[in-house]
Order: structure tokens, then sequence, then C-alpha cells
């Protein structure tokens, strides 16, 4: 079973006056099937957790360790993390001019599945996967993300997910900027993941809105670059009702 | 009045001129006699940025025909007629004379021209081809593509092989007619090719040029266009993929002398390699008999790894109010490094990745050019030049 274990993660970014330390000792344990919810506000870190695991170069890790059933993550390229089986859904997807979705994809799907699949039934797995996500067919021959609704680019990214099946989801604000008819359309998409058991998931999120749709089994609180408070699906219903003061006000503060 | 409008990018400069001497570009007079440039140094406007040095001797006289230097070939479908005459000959020489003391010089020297005449109201199921093969010499060409009224024809030129070439290549465009032409430098990394392509665009005439630059130690062009008539339409397009130590060289000039006529510049290049240097120069004139223009140009230059050099130089002089639109863009950037991220994280390893996003960069060009087999050639010789170099 597939486990993705972070402990006393530290990670810096180099800002104008030297490196400045966003993650300061994360420890989170991820097994496949598992959905945690983790919540905090803006400028906590949470996206920081999301690139550094996905192994963006603009963040340094400083200390700790993250494997994924026992391989080192850390030691891997991005593309690397990706055909272990991690993946991210981003906050802000990447335009990519000139680039098709449907080359994106098959290009994307050759590479993690270790083969070219086979055209025929690629044509209608994707063909299949959009209508669920109610994607027009004519998305596929439009560049990546260029020119993108805020909810296109996030089915697009929800299309990924789907079609390339991580071990390891990371979720970061998939939710946000979506109305509601989009939020569970999405949904839904994160869900059939789920269902197949195969995954485990990080959904990161502001709001606790998603959570009507996706139910967690871990709800974990994050603040000022560190998981504040572990607990259930309750603690997201306190955090519906008291917000996140109680953790800002213990020591936010860069 | 006088406007200066700086255009953006680091190792861009350019400007919209009002009321500036037409001629700040060329340092003497056009002429067919190369005795009537004198030889240049460096220092000269349209030849500061060319390496003279590595011109084989073009610009000053020493360099000689060898003969047999290139080897050309013509193919054409039925009714199109593929001649070879001289100098004499009504149509060499009339879309315009040579402006440069290269252009003059192979003027001076070739021999015998080739013309293509694609008749009135032909319109042409498949290209013509011409291949121009290098054999290693020194060779001075002249050619001539002359297409009749409401004709329609596309014209694929094709540059392979090394050799040293000076030459004039004129586009003779009839009123209603419609010509494309891509001209592909896939030249040997030793070749020296210097050309100037004067368009001479008839009444309500459409004139598509496509330049491919891939090859050559120097590749210097200078596409120029000339209206004839009212109602003449120009699309020029060019990409270019300059490697370490290449220079290479597109130098523009668009001459709105008529009335209501259009023109659309779109040039894009990739760069990598030490000494990787491009040049591009696009020179817009609307004079003021040519109200109801339309002009727009835009060069984009990708550069992958230090140490290459581009000098992007959009410039435009407006001398009439009564215009439908004017405008310029020009910007060089570096490797968009979230692009490649964003690609990586989903499993596509790092020389694919920069493929991919390089390809995106001149397919989104090619899109534009609006033939669809055309389009499928060029992106398989894009997708050839990307597997063939490192990026
Ligand atoms: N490249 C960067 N340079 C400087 N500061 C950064 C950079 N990236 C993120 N930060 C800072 O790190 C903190 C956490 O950011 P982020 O991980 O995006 O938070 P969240 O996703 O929880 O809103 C913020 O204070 C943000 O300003
Ligand atoms: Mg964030």
């Amino acid at each position: 079973m597939a486990t993705l274990e972070i402990h006393d993660l530290h990670v810096s970014v180099e800002a104008e006056n030297g490196p400045r330390e966003i993650l300061r000792g994360v420890d989170l344990t991820v097994k496949q099937g598992e959905t945690h919810a983790i919540m905090g506000p803006n400028g906590s870190g949470k996206s920081t957790l999301a690139y550094s695991l996905a192994g963006h170069p603009k963040y340094t890790v400083t200390g700790g360790t993250v494997t994924l059933d026992g391989e080192d993550v850390l030691a891997m390229s991005v593309d690397e993390r990706a055909r272990a089986g991690v993946f991210l859904a981003m906050q802000y997807p990447v335009e990519v001019p000139g680039v098709s979705v449907s080359n994106f994809l098959r290009t994307s799907a050759t590479a993690i599945r270790g083969e070219a699949p086979k055209l025929r039934t690629w044509v209608k797995e994707v063909k299949e996967a959009m209508e669920r996500l109610h994607m027009d067919p004519s998305f596929a021959e439009r560049n990546v993300n260029e020119g993108f609704s805020g909810g296109e680019k996030k089915r697009h990214e929800i299309l990924q997910l789907e079609l390339l099946k991580p071990k390891i989801a990371i979720l970061d604000e998939t939710d946000s900027g979506l109305d509601v008819d989009a939020l569970r359309i999405v949904s839904e998409g994160v869900n059939r993941v789920r269902e197949s058991g195969e995954v485990g998931t990080l959904l990161i999120t502001h709001y606790t809105r998603i959570l009507r749709y996706i139910k967690p089994d871990h709800v974990h609180v994050f603040a000022a670059g560190r998981i504040a408070e572990s607990g259930g699906p309750e603690l997201a219903d306190k955090l519906e009702a008291e917000g996140y003061e109680a953790y800002v006000k213990g020591g936010a503060s860069a | 009045m006088a406007e200066t409008i700086p255009a953006a990018g680091a190792t861009t400069e350019g400007a919209i001129q009002v009321g500036q001497p037409r001629d700040a570009r060329v340092s003497a007079p056009a002429s067919y006699d190369v005795a009537d440039f004198p030889v240049p140094n460096g220092r000269e406007e349209e030849w500061r940025f060319t390496p003279l040095e590595r011109l084989r001797g073009l610009h000053d006289g020493t360099a000689v025909a060898t003969g047999g230097g290139v080897k050309v070939e013509v193919s054409a479908p039925a009714g199109v007629i593929v001649e070879t005459v001289g100098r004499d000959d009504a149509r060499v020489g009339k879309a315009g004379k040579p402006v440069d003391r290269v252009a003059a010089q192979a003027y001076s020297a070739f021999e015998k021209a080739g013309v293509v005449s694609i008749p009135k109201d032909a319109v042409l199921s498949e290209p013509v081809r011409i291949s121009v093969h290098g054999q290693g010499g020194v060779a001075f060409g002249h050619q001539v593509v002359e297409v009749g009224a409401f004709a329609e024809a596309v014209v694929v030129i094709d540059h392979t092989g090394d050799a040293t070439v000076a030459a004039n290549v004129e586009y003779l465009i009839g009123d209603g007619a419609k010509l494309t032409v891509v001209s592909i430098q896939d030249w040997d990394d030793t070749a020296v090719h210097a050309a100037q392509h004067t368009a001479l665009i008839g009444r309500d005439a459409t004139f598509k040029s496509v330049v491919v630059t891939f090859g050559g130690d120097v590749v210097r062009l200078h596409p120029r266009v000339l209206y004839g008539a009212p109602g003449g339409e120009a699309e020029l397009y060019g990409l270019y993929f300059t490697d370490e130590g290449q220079h290479q060289e597109h130098r523009l000039f668009i001459d709105h002398d008529t009335p209501h006529c259009r023109s659309n510049v779109a040039y894009k290049g990739a760069l990598q390699g030490r000494d990787a240097h491009a040049v591009w120069i696009g020179d817009v004139l609307i004079r003021a008999e040519a109200e109801g223009t339309d002009t727009y140009e835009l060069n984009r230059n990708l550069v992958l790894t230090d140490g290459a050099r581009v000098d992007s130089v959009p410039n435009l002089e407006i001398e009439t109010g009564e215009i439908v639109g004017a405008g310029h863009a020009s910007a060089t950037g570096r490797f968009e490094d979230e692009q490649l991220f964003y690609l990586m994280a989903r499993g596509i390893p790092a020389d694919e990745a920069r493929r991919l996003v390089v390809r995106g960069f001149f397919a989104e060009l090619i899109q534009q050019i609006g033939v669809a087999d055309l389009q499928e050639r060029l992106l398989e010789k894009i997708d050839a030049e990307l597997e063939a170099s490192v990026v």
C-alpha cells in the first residue's frame, strides 16, 4: 500500500533579503485510500508544501524527509516524482502556448505509463473522461490553459488526475474560484478517483465548502508553516464555526 | 512633431518615428551596379550587426563565382513555364533595385537568371519546388517568380548543402493574384547566404511569405515589399532557430507607398548555445500618399541558454495620419521555467518538456499561416530540428 511520509520538513524561499523559512517542521503521513484535508489561512504555507512535494525549483528544502513507499522523494527530479506517482493539481495552472491539450495529455500519459497508450482506446478514454467533467470536445484542440476560465483550468487539472491515476494526489485549492456547479463537477471527479481506493489525497483548501462534497478522513489545520492541530471531520466543523483566528494569533507572523 | 515609443525587451530597441529621414538604414541609394556601393566597414547602419569577416568576401569583391557552386532544380506542375534567361530579359530587375552592396554584387555577377512564370488565371494544385543545393563553391544567383493576374500559386524554395551564395529573388505578383512563398534555409552549418527578396504586389493581390532559417554559418536575408497598386496585402512570417555560433539576420522592409494596402509581419526565433546571434530588423514606412494603410509587425525571441544574443529592432515611420492601423511589438524572453515545471510535474522528462515548449512557441506562429498541409510540413521540420539539437 502506497504511503507518503513527510517528516519534519523545512522549506525556504529566496526572498529579497535572503532566504526565508516558510515550512517549519511539517509532519504528515498519507496512505493510499485516505483523504486528508489541509486547511489554513492565506499565507500559511499550504502551496509551499504542495510545490515542495512536487519539486518546484523555487523552494529549497533545508531539513526533513519525504518518502513514498520508503523511496526518497526529495532526491527525485520533478518528472521522476510524477512518474513515481505524485500528482499536483495546481492552484494556478500554467499556460503553455502552442501546445494542444490533446498532445499534452498524450505526452504526459505516455511518460507516466511508460508506453504510449493505444490510440483507439486512448481517444475513447479521453473523450469519456471529458464528458464526465462536462468538457466540450473542442477543448482538446485548445492550447494548454490558454484563455481558459478559472473553472476550465480546474476541470483540466482533474481531467489529468483521472487519466494519470497517481498514488498520491495533492489538490491545491482546487475549489477556489469555482461556482457551485463547477465545484460539484470537479468534486465528483475527485471522488471517482478516490473511490478506486488507490489514491491518497491531500486536499488543500481555505474554505470548508468543498468538504460537503469530498469527505475527508482527517483534517489538519495549517498555520505558520506547520500543522497546528489534527483531527477528524469534526475539526472542519469547528473551523467553519470559529475560523482560523485561534491559530493565527498563536504566532503566524514571520 | 516627433514621438519615440521604445519597445519592450532587454536586448531590444525600437521606435515609432514620425518625420525621420526615410533612408536612415541605407548608406547608399539603391542601384544595380556594385560599384555604386562602397565596401562596408561594419559601422554602417545596415551592416552594424553583421560579421563581415565571415561573409567570405561577398561584400568586398573578393568572392568569385566558382561555377557549379550551387545546383538549382525546379519542379513545377503542368502549365508553369520554367526558363533560364539572360540579364537583358525585361522581367529581371523589375521588382526593384538591390539596396546593399552584397545584393548589388549578386546582381552584377550573376550569369543566367531563373524565371518561373505562372500564367494568368492558373490555380496550381501543387507547389512549385525550387531546390538550391550548395556544392561547396561560390555562386551568385538570380531568380524571378512571376504570377499572372488572378493566378494562385505556392512556391517552396529549399536551400541545403554548403555554399557561399549571394542572390536576388524577385516576386512579380499580378493583379488579384495570390502567391505563397516558403523559403527554407536548411543549409549545413558552414554555408554563407545573403539574399534580397523583393516582392512587387499588384492591385488587390496577396503575397504570403514564410521564411524558415535553421542552418548556415551566416544567413542574412532582406525581404522587401513594394506595392505597385492599391489593395495589396502582404503577410510575412518567419521562424528561425539559431544555434551555437550561427548568425541569422532577417531585415525586413515594407514600403507603404500606395493607399489601402495591408501588411502583417510575425517573426519568431529561438536561440541556444554560445554566440548564437539573431538579428531582426523590421522597417515599415508609411508614406504620405499611403492613406488607409493597415500594418502590424511582431518579433518574438526565446533565449534557451546563456551566451546567445538577440538584436530586435522594429521601426515604424509614419508620414500620414490617415491610416487604419499601425503597430509593432518586440519581445525577447528567457525560457519559461514555470512552463517547464508544469510539464515535468506531469511526468514529462526535462528535454522533452523543453522541446514541447519550443515547438509550441513556433506552432503558435505556424497556426496563423493558414495553409493546412504547409503547416504540417513546417511542424515536421521543426520537430526534426528540435530532435537533432540538444536544447
Ligand atoms: N517566492 C517567494 N518569495 C517570497 N515569499 C514567498 C514566495 N512564495 C511564497 N512566499 C511566502 O510564503 C508564505 C506562504 O505562501 P503560500 O505557500 O503560497 O501560502 P498559502 O498557499 O497557504 O496561501 C507567504 O507569506 C508568501 O508570501
Ligand atoms: Mg496557496
